[in-house]
C-alpha cells in the first residue's frame, strides 16, 4: 500500500468493499434460494411474489425420503391420531406413504445417494492411490520422455466424456458392465487419475529429496523411505487431492447418465430425472439438492486453501 | 531435477544394493498408472476411430458395413452439424468472455485487505464447486416465467428465459458464468498478489493515473495467468454438455457435446456418432495442447 493514503482511496477502498459485499450476495442467492426452498411449505415454493421469510419445516425431506400416492378421501381421524409427526405432514398434504405390512416404503432417493457415495469414495480411494505411487515415480526418477508422459496423461483428463462414454458404453455392453457399480467405478478412476498425479507431483516436489537420502544412508530401502518418510509428509497434499477427485466424481452427470440407469444410478442422474411431466413439487427436488450439495459445500471450506492448486492441477501454488 | 535423486545414490553402494532397484520401483509406480489409461481411455478411443468408419447401430443386430470416409463426408457437410458448432461458438464467447470480465473485476475489488476476506473469498468459490447438472436443473426454479425470483426481481414479468428459442443459450450462459467466474476470480486473485508492491509504490510517487497503473503494471504481469484461466474455461465451455442439457431442450441451445449425446444415445447413429465425436477429439486436443504449453510456461517462472 502507498505509504500516504488519500481520502478518495480510502473512499474508493470503501466503495470496492461495498461491491464485493452486494457481489456475494449476488452469488450466493441461487445457493440461499434451493437451501430455502427445502424447507419451504409447498405452496410457498411457487408463490408470487417469490417468498423469502417464511416459517420453515422439514416435509419436503421426510417427502424426499418415502414413497407416497395421492389420497382419494380424507385419513380416518383415528389413524392420523396414532400416526408419527412424520407421516402427519404427509397426510396433511393430501397424500399418504406407502407401506409393505407396517414398513415404510422408501423412495429411490436413499438409494442414488448410497450409489453417488460408494463410487464417488472407492474411485477416490483408488485413483488417490495409484496417483501417489506415479506422482513420486515421476518426481523422483528419471524418465525418458517425462514431458510427453505427463501430457498425455493430462490429456485423458480433458477428453469429453461423452466422447469416451460411446465407445465404453459398447465394450461394457459386452462384459456386462451397464449399470454396475464398478464399471462407473473404472471410469470415475480413469478420470481422476490423470488429475491426481499432476497434483500429486506438485506436493512431491516439495519435500525435499534429502529427507529419503538421509533415510538411505540411516540404512532404509527406497520403498521404506517412500512409506515411512515420504508419505507422511505428503499426508495434506493426499488429503486435498483426495477431497477434489471426491468432489469431481461426486459430481460427474455425463458418464452416469448414459451407463447407468437403475441399480448403480447416481444422484446427479436421478435428481433431475425426478423432474417428471406436470408441476415439479420443487421443495422435494431442492430437499434433495441441498442433501447432495451439502457434503461440497463443507468440503469447499476444508479445502480453501488448496482450491487454486486444484483447479491449476497443481501448477499455480500460492 | 528429477536425476538428482538417482545420480546421489552410487548403484555400487550398500544402500542401493538393499530392496528393489530403483528402477525396479520407478516402473512399479508408474507402469500401472499408464497401462490403466491406455486400457481404459486410448483403447476405447482406437475401438471407436473402427467404429466411425462404418455404419454400426449399437440398437441393431443386423452386421454392420465398412462405409469408408461417408461418415466424415456427411458430418461436415451437414448443416445441421455446422448450426450446433455456430451455437457452441456463440455459447463459448458470451460465456467465457462473461466470466473473463466478472471474475477478473470481482479479483480487483477483493484485492485489498477488508475483515473477513477469506470468508467471503471462500463463499464465492462456492458455485465452481457444485454439480452443474444439479444446480442447472435448479436455475430453471429461478428462471421461471410464472414464479422465478429472477423475472420477479428485474421485473420481467412471464419472459420465458429457457423456453425462449432466442434466449434459451444465453440463459444457459448466464448460469455458466455465475458457477464459473469465480474459476476466473481464484487465478486472478493468484495473479494480483504476485504483482510486486514496489512498482504500485513507483507508480504512486510518480503520479500515475489509476488507468496508466492497471494497463502498464497490472494487466501485464496478470495476463499471463489471466490466460491460462481463459485457455482452460474455453475448453470446458466447448465441452459443456450438463448444465445445457439439464436447463433447456431448446433445439437453440443445442450445443455440440448435446447434438452428441442424442446422436449416440437417442438415435443410435453408433457409426456416425463416433465419426463426430472424432471431429470434437481433435478440436478439444488441440486446445489441451494450447492449455498445457501456457502451463508450464507459468510454471516455470
Amino acid at each position: 500500500m502507498a505509504a500516504v493514503r488519500t481520502s478518495s482511496e480510502v473512499a474508493l477502498n470503501r466503495i470496492a468493499i461495498v461491491a464485493v459485499l452486494v457481489a456475494t450476495l449476488v452469488f450466493l442467492a441461487p445457493i440461499y434460494w434451493i437451501a430455502s426452498t427445502a424447507f419451504k411449505p409447498k405452496e410457498l415454493a411457487v408463490s408470487v411474489p417469490p417468498t423469502v421469510l417464511f416459517e420453515p419445516e422439514v416435509t419436503p425431506f421426510v417427502r424426499l425420503f418415502t414413497k407416497r400416492v395421492q389420497m382419494q378421501k380424507t385419513v380416518d381421524p383415528q389413524v392420523y391420531e396414532a400416526a408419527p409427526w412424520w407421516e402427519k405432514r404427509i397426510y396433511d398434504g393430501g397424500e399418504r406413504v406407502l407401506k409393505v405390512g407396517k414398513d415404510v416404503q422408501l423412495s429411490q432417493y436413499p438409494d442414488r445417494f448410497m450409489n453417488s457415495l460408494i463410487v464417488a469414495v472407492i474411485s477416490t480411494v483408488l485413483a488417490v492411490g495409484m496417483g501417489t505411487f506415479t506422482a513420486y515415480g515421476f518426481s523422483r526418477f528419471k524418465i525418458a520422455g517425462e514431458a510427453d508422459l505427463l501430457f498425455f496423461i493430462l490429456s485423458t483428463r480433458m477428453l469429453p466424456p461423452v466422447v469416451v462414454a460411446i465407445p465404453m458404453f459398447l465394450m461394457y455392453r459386452a462384459v456386462g458392465l451397464n449399470d454396475s457399480h464398478i464399471g462407473l467405478i473404472i471410469l470415475y478412476v480413469a478420470f481422476n487419475l490423470s488429475f491426481s498425479v499432476w497434483l500429486m507431483k506438485g506436493f512431491m516436489d516439495e519435500i525435499p529429496k534429502e529427507y529419503e537420502e538421509a533415510a538411505l544412508v540411516d540404512g532404509y530401502t527406497r520403498m521404506q523411505a517412500f512409506f515411512k518418510i515420504v508419505l507422511p509428509e505428503a499426508a495434506t497434499g493426499i488429503a486435498a487431492t483426495a477431497v477434489f477427485c471426491f468432489i469431481t466424481a461426486w459430481n460427474e452427470y455425463a458418464f452416469a447418465l448414459i451407463m447407468t440407469n437403475r441399480r448403480a444410478q447416481t444422484a446427479p442422474p436421478f435428481i433431475p430425472s425426478q423432474i417428471g411431466s406436470g408441476l415439479p413439487d420443487w421443495t422435494t427436488i431442492a430437499a434433495g439438492t441441498f442433501l447432495f450439495l451439502l457434503p461440497v459445500a463443507i468440503f469447499t471450506f476444508l479445502l480453501r486453501n488448496h482450491l487454486l492448486r486444484g483447479v491449476t492441477f497443481g501448477a499455480i501454488r500460492k | 531435477m528429477a536425476s538428482v535423486a538417482l545420480t546421489h545414490l552410487d548403484p555400487a553402494s550398500r544402500a542401493a544394493a538393499r530392496g528393489w532397484s530403483d528402477l525396479t520401483i520407478r516402473n512399479l509406480f508408474i507402469i500401472p498408472t499408464l497401462v490403466f489409461l491406455i486400457v481404459f481411455n486410448i483403447f476405447p478411443l482406437i475401438y471407436s476411430l473402427g467404429y466411425s468408419f462404418t455404419n454400426f447401430a449399437a440398437n441393431r443386430s443386423e452386421p454392420w458395413q465398412f462405409v469408408g470416409l461417408q461418415n466424415y463426408r456427411e458430418l461436415l457437410s451437414d448443416d445441421h452439424i455446422w448450426s450446433n458448432f455456430v451455437i457452441t461458438a456463440k455459447y463459448v464467447i458470451v460465456s467465457v468472455a462473461g466470466q473473463m470480465i466478472v471474475g477478473f473485476g470481482l479479483a480487483l475489488l477483493l484485492n485489498r485487505s477488508f475483515p473477513m476476506k477469506g470468508l467471503i473469498t471462500t463463499l464465492l468459490l462456492l458455485p465452481m464447486m457444485m454439480s452443474a447438472a444439479v444446480v442447472g436443473l435448479f436455475w430453471q426454479l429461478l428462471y421461471s416465467p410464472s414464479w422465478g425470483p429472477i423475472n420477479y426481481v428485474f421485473g420481467l414479468g412471464d419472459f420465458a428465459w429457457l423456453s425462449n428459442p432466442d434466449s434459451a443459450l444465453y440463459a444457459v450462459a448466464i448460469t455458466d458464468i455465475w458457477m464459473w467466474s469465480p474459476f476466473v476470480m481464484l487465478l486472478s486473485l493468484a495473479g494480483l498478489s504476485a504483482v510486486p508492491q514496489h512498482l504500485y509504490e513507483a507508480a504512486a510517487i510518480d503520479r500515475a493515473s489509476w488507468w496508466y497503473t492497471f494497463t502498464r503494471i497490472t494487466l501485464p504481469l496478470v495476463s499471463p495467468i489471466l490466460l491460462i484461466a481463459l485457455i482452460f474455461r474455453t475448453m470446458e465451455a466447448f465441452k459443456t454438455f450438463d448444465i445445457a442439457y439439464t436447463m433447456t431442450t431448446q433445439p437453440t441451445a443445442e450445443l455440440i457435446a448435446i447434438r452428441l449425446y442424442k446422436q449416440a444415445f437417442q438415435q443410435w447413429d453408433t457409426g456416425k456418432s463416433c465419426a463426430l465425436a472424432y471431429i470434437v477429439l481433435i478440436m478439444v486436443l488441440a486446445i489441451t495442447n494450447l492449455y498445457v504449453k501456457y502451463l508450464n510456461k507459468v510454471k516455470e517462472r
